[in-house]
């Protein structure tokens, strides 16, 4: 129910942009307009919401520890699964955001009874998202050659990097088949485990399907339909430099593509993709295990009713005396 | 004999099918999970179910002593006693089997003629469905003990020091 | 065949439960199952709102008339105050990898338990009241009403996790159910839905120091008790002087420890090591509360019963505090006590008398785990152990959810126990260390009353045990955890008979060669030594 009405709301977006600008021609509010207000929602939202959560202090130290913890110099630490100070914090964190380290973790057992392909369900996930994440990148970085004239050398090398395996005409670029392999892989299993499609909701099929759509018009434009390119770098330069421009002739597809990104990155800051800021500030994962090394000041550290040992001894004044034990106050 | 043919040669479609009709008594959301992670010691529910339904089944087959049977009944009762399950649908999962056969053997027992067979091998599912029954009440009462020896156990010490002195500290009392 | 009925004809049963979207079923509040509520008298004695006499059996939980208000105002307030809770409720992906590592979960099938929609039980609300998305959208953007019946699953949710962050190992962004408990607990604590296994002993703890309620001559007693015990066993009279001053060290210990059964063979344990290094050292009758139930409450409740401890530290004059071993305690003083109550410095940094050992570790708190002191004393060979005392024990190990995830303290224990016993055995990989399953007690849940509750969360510890218990003849569970102590006996009792609990100390005090003790026939629970008799008659 919630992937239909989710796919239905990307279709609708599609078709939405088909007609702007084919039927109504408003080629100019779709090229231009739209994509500098999802930018301008983007930046503002992403500071805001980051603004908020950096405006909520971390009152207490609460790292979840994953390893031995520093003690005795003889007894071996995990300097990884337990770091002991903000370096330690940091290559943690830096695992956690480069490879996935805690999903990872999801592999072992080999204590089994029954067949290997079960584990491999849970490396699968791992697998699955590191792949999504990382071809993301590399095709957000390699769209960059549209905003820049002359191309850096850096993403003309990439670009060469990507289509290593000189397969098809135009060449293949390998993260594409990878990045919608993987977002096939992730709506599926969405969708065909009854856990999952328990816990999911709009907000989870919604951006799996507008991303979807994004790498299919993506890849049609491409590797089957033939834009103009020279058009459309004419216009994303003119984006990119402030001084848009929208020539004719460039394929409808381009446009559904275009704004499929712009809600892309307007909806970002409202939603669960902002896991891309949060990770960063996630208090379990980076703060170091060094509480008892040094004081983490809680900065509304609460003045509360507390009971002192001379309420208690006046209470129990009597009986501590019969007993014979040690007082303040005969 | 032609019966029991039937039910050692078809035996890994309706132990299946007895174990999936088990484990969809979980919320559906849950059963996947039941059924597919292998590991026992991260799905003890799962596993233990389908190790133990293995062994009950093949005491259709050949002669399994009584005790067998028993510890197999304990083994998956004892989880089902403490969870979100009534009595009967505690202990009902051993009738289920009877469907298992029906739906996975109709064809075949049809053919080869053998209700009377047939009948009898119910007949001793419903006997184990009542051992199934005894074994849930004997767990519900080691429940009860459980709990009686916890309390037994939070006063024993206060009860040595009392026996000792022969005079009960006061916070016992008091609190 | 169709005039024979059917076998659900027969039995009228729900073979199969309905299927629902999670936002539409409702747990059912049953006997054997949910924490009774907590006791008036008590909720008045701390101080905390709205004391009022309600089960959560009743339909009708006698809530103030602004409830509704109060906890949005409370989530307002703690959005603002906890980075924690502001992430946790922003970022979660719904990725399920912490689907199926809650032992509530596993134990139950009860979907519902996976981490992920306990947290959503409360972000469904956050959605509502502080998304825009949710305020428009409702439920199509997964948010829903704070209504009684969401209350109430909230109860029956947050009262049945354990605080253990076994989830939190495995999600890729660290949110950490435990946190999500918390503050949802604090939330229900402002309208006066709480639970009495929580509230009172943070009462009784408030008012006499130790959650138990013993009062300071009850502890002097508690003490002398067990001097008298190791007398019988060891033929030596320990020293144990309770609030004495100039002392070089405070030892705080859980109340359990010299209360219940088998955590005091550990206390005696304690003492006789104590005794035998001639240690310098007092207890506190006022802080004699290592534990703190304030931490499965809220924030501010730990922070007043914490605060017994640094004062007593203070009033006594000691140079470092030691304490003992118990799981959420040293949660709490690994990663609240400092913040809370410190600084410290008034004391000094923890230097071992015997080894010269300073505890780096400890350069700010000032206050050393029991097992990180004896495993530098054995490490410098500074006990006589005869590891034979332990032989009837074939022991195993189970980490205790906050030593492994609140603070990493892994392999002290096992070095300890390994000096101290012959018969080791680790139980199987991923059920222990930081992936370690929970008693399924912990948290304020070790109550008599949801037993049935506690059996199921129970199971993947329990079937862990069971495999060693099964596969090397296991007989002990060790742990150094109070909690644990108490209620993995029923676990035990239930699932693996035959299998005790132990502590790390008892094992420690058993093998321990004391200088001029009798012949140790009996060991510290008051059973022969197997053997050790007739080998000793040679």
């Amino acid at each position: 129910m919630n992937a239909l009405f989710s796919l239905v709301a990307v279709v609708v977006l599609m078709l939405l942009a088909l007609f702007g600008t084919y039927g109504a021609g408003l080629q100019y509010l779709f090229g231009v307009i739209i994509p500098y207000i999802a930018i301008v929602t983007f930046l503002v939202g992403f500071v805001l919401r980051v603004v908020r959560w950096a405006r909520s202090p971390v009152p207490f130290r609460i790292p979840t520890t994953c390893g031995q913890q520093k003690s005795l110099p003889w007894i071996k630490h995990h300097e990884l699964e337990n770091p002991s100070n903000g370096f330690s914090a940091f290559l943690r964190m830096a695992l956690e955001i480069l490879f996935f380290r805690s999903l990872f973790r999801n592999t072992k057992a080999d204590l089994k009874s029954g067949p290997k392909l079960v584990y491999g369900s849970n490396k699968w996930l791992w697998l699955g998202g590191l792949v999504f994440h990382w071809s993301l990148l590399v095709v957000f970085i390699r769209h960059f050659r549209f905003f820049t004239e002359p191309v850096p050398f850096g993403i003309n090398l990439l670009e060469e990097l990507d289509s290593f395996f000189q397969v098809g005409l135009p060449i293949i670029y390998i993260t594409d088949i990878l990045l919608l392999g993987a977002l096939t892989y992730l709506v599926g299993r969405r969708l065909l485990d009854a856990r999952l499609r328990y816990i999911s909701l709009n907000a989870d099929y919604f951006p799996l399907f507008l991303i979807l759509g994004i790498g299919c018009t993506g890849a049609w434009m491409r590797y089957f339909a033939k834009v103009d390119i020279v058009g459309v770098k004419q216009l994303s330069l003119g984006l990119f430099n402030l001084h848009p421009v929208v020539p004719e002739g460039i394929g409808a597809f381009f446009y559904i593509h275009l704004f499929l990104v712009s809600v892309l990155i307007a909806y970002f800051p409202f939603s669960k993709l902002m896991h891309m800021g949060g990770i960063f500030l996630s208090p379990t994962r980076n703060l170091a295990n060094n509480n008892r090394v040094k004081r983490h000041v809680n900065p509304w550290n609460p003045v509360v009713k507390i009971h002192t040992y001379e309420e208690y001894e006046d209470e129990f004044r009597e009986v501590m005396k019969e007993a014979g034990m040690p007082l303040e106050k005969e | 004999m032609r019966f029991d043919d039937i039910l050692k040669r078809r035996e890994k479609a309706v132990k299946t099918r007895w174990l999936n009709l088990t484990l969809d008594t979980y919320p559906a959301d849950s059963s996947g999970f039941l059924k597919n992670q292998k590991n026992q010691f991260l799905n003890p529910v799962g596993n233990t179910i389908s190790r133990e339904i293995g062994v009950l089944y093949r005491s259709f087959l050949t002669e399994t002593d009584p005790e067998t049977i028993a510890n197999s009944l304990d083994s998956i009762i004892r989880i089902r006693s403490v969870q979100e399950f009534s009595p009967s649908q505690a202990t009902g999962f051993i009738l289920l089997l009877k469907r298992a056969v029906r739906e996975e053997l109709a064809d075949e027992i049809r053919s080869a003629d053998c209700f009377d067979e047939l009948q009898r091998f119910e007949l001793k599912v419903d006997e184990m469905a009542l051992a199934g029954f005894d074994a849930y009440a004997r767990c519900r009462e080691r429940l009860f003990e459980v709990k009686l020896n916890e309390l037994r156990r939070q006063t024993s010490i206060s009860l040595a020091r009392y026996n000792r002195t022969g005079q009960q500290s006061e916070q016992l009392n008091d609190s | 065949m169709s005039e024979t009925p059917t076998p659900e004809e027969l039995v009228k049963v729900d073979y199969k439960p309905p299927r629902k979207a999670w936002m539409d079923s409702k747990p059912e509040m049953r006997r054997g199952v949910i924490n009774w509520s907590a006791v008036p008298k008590n909720v008045e004695y701390l101080d905390l709102p709205f004391p009022r006499k309600w089960q959560p059996t009743d339909d009708d939980w006698k809530l103030p008339e602004n409830w509704k208000e109060i906890i949005l105002e409370g989530m307002r307030d703690r959005l603002k105050r906890f980075r924690t809770f502001q992430i946790f409720m922003d970022i979660c992906v719904r990725c399920g990898a912490c689907a199926d590592k809650c032992h509530f979960f596993i134990g139950s099938g009860d979907p519902k338990n996976m981490p992920v929609l306990r947290a959503e039980l409360l972000r469904a609300v956050y959605r509502r009241e502080f998304n825009l998305a949710g305020k428009l959208m409702g439920r199509m953007a997964g948010a829903r009403e704070l209504t009684v019946p969401v209350l109430k699953e909230w109860f029956y949710y947050f009262f049945q996790c354990t605080e253990c962050r076994r989830c939190s190992v495995f999600c890729p962004y660290g949110i950490d159910t435990a946190e999500i408990t918390m503050m949802a607990r604090e939330l229900m604590n402002l309208i006066g839905v709480s639970i009495d296994w929580i509230v009172t002993p943070a009462a009784n703890c408030f008012r006499t120091g130790n959650h138990l309620g013993i009062q300071p001559h009850g502890f002097q007693d508690s003490v002398n008790f067990a001097i008298d015990d190791l007398e019988d066993i060891t033929g030596i009279r320990v020293d144990a002087p309770v609030n004495r001053k100039g002392a070089e060290i405070l030892f705080v210990v859980p109340s359990a420890d010299y209360f219940a059964d088998p955590h005091y063979y550990g206390f005696l344990g304690y003492m006789a090591l104590f005794h035998e290094i001639g240690l310098d050292y007092t207890f506190s009758s006022f802080a004699s509360e290592g534990g703190n139930f304030g931490l499965f409450h809220s924030n501010e409740m730990m922070k007043r019963l914490n605060s017994k401890i640094y004062m007593e530290a203070k009033r006594l004059g000691v140079r470092w505090i030691l304490g003992g071993e118990c799981g959420h305690m040293w949660r709490v003083l690994n990663q609240y006590m400092d913040t809370m109550n410190g600084p410290a410095d008034f004391l000094e940094v923890p230097k071992s008398p015997l080894t010269g050992t300073v505890f780096e570790n400890a350069k700010s708190t000032r206050m050393v785990h029991i097992c990180e002191f004896t495993a530098d004393l054995i490490k410098h060979d500074k006990l006589k152990l005869d590891k034979s005392r332990n032989d009837r024990w074939r022991v195993t190990f189970h980490d205790s959810c906050n030593p492994a995830r609140a603070m990493g303290i892994l392999e002290e224990p096992r070095y300890i126990i390994n000096n101290v016993c012959n018969n080791f055995f680790e139980m199987p990989e991923g059920t222990t260390r930081e992936q370690t399953f929970c008693c399924g007690a912990g948290a304020g849940l070790g109550t008599e009353e949801n037993m049935e509750m506690r059996m199921r969360g129970g199971l993947p510890r329990a079937n862990a045990v069971k495999y060693v218990h099964d596969k090397y003849d296991v007989n002990l569970l060790t742990c150094m955890c109070a909690i644990d102590k108490a209620v993995l006996p029923a676990l035990m009792d239930y699932w693996v008979p035959g299998v005790q609990i132990g502590s790390v100390h008892e094992l420690v005090g058993n093998a321990l060669i004391m200088k001029g003790e009798k012949k140790r026939s009996n060991d510290l629970r008051g059973e022969p030594i197997p053997g050790k008799e007739a080998a000793e008659d040679v």
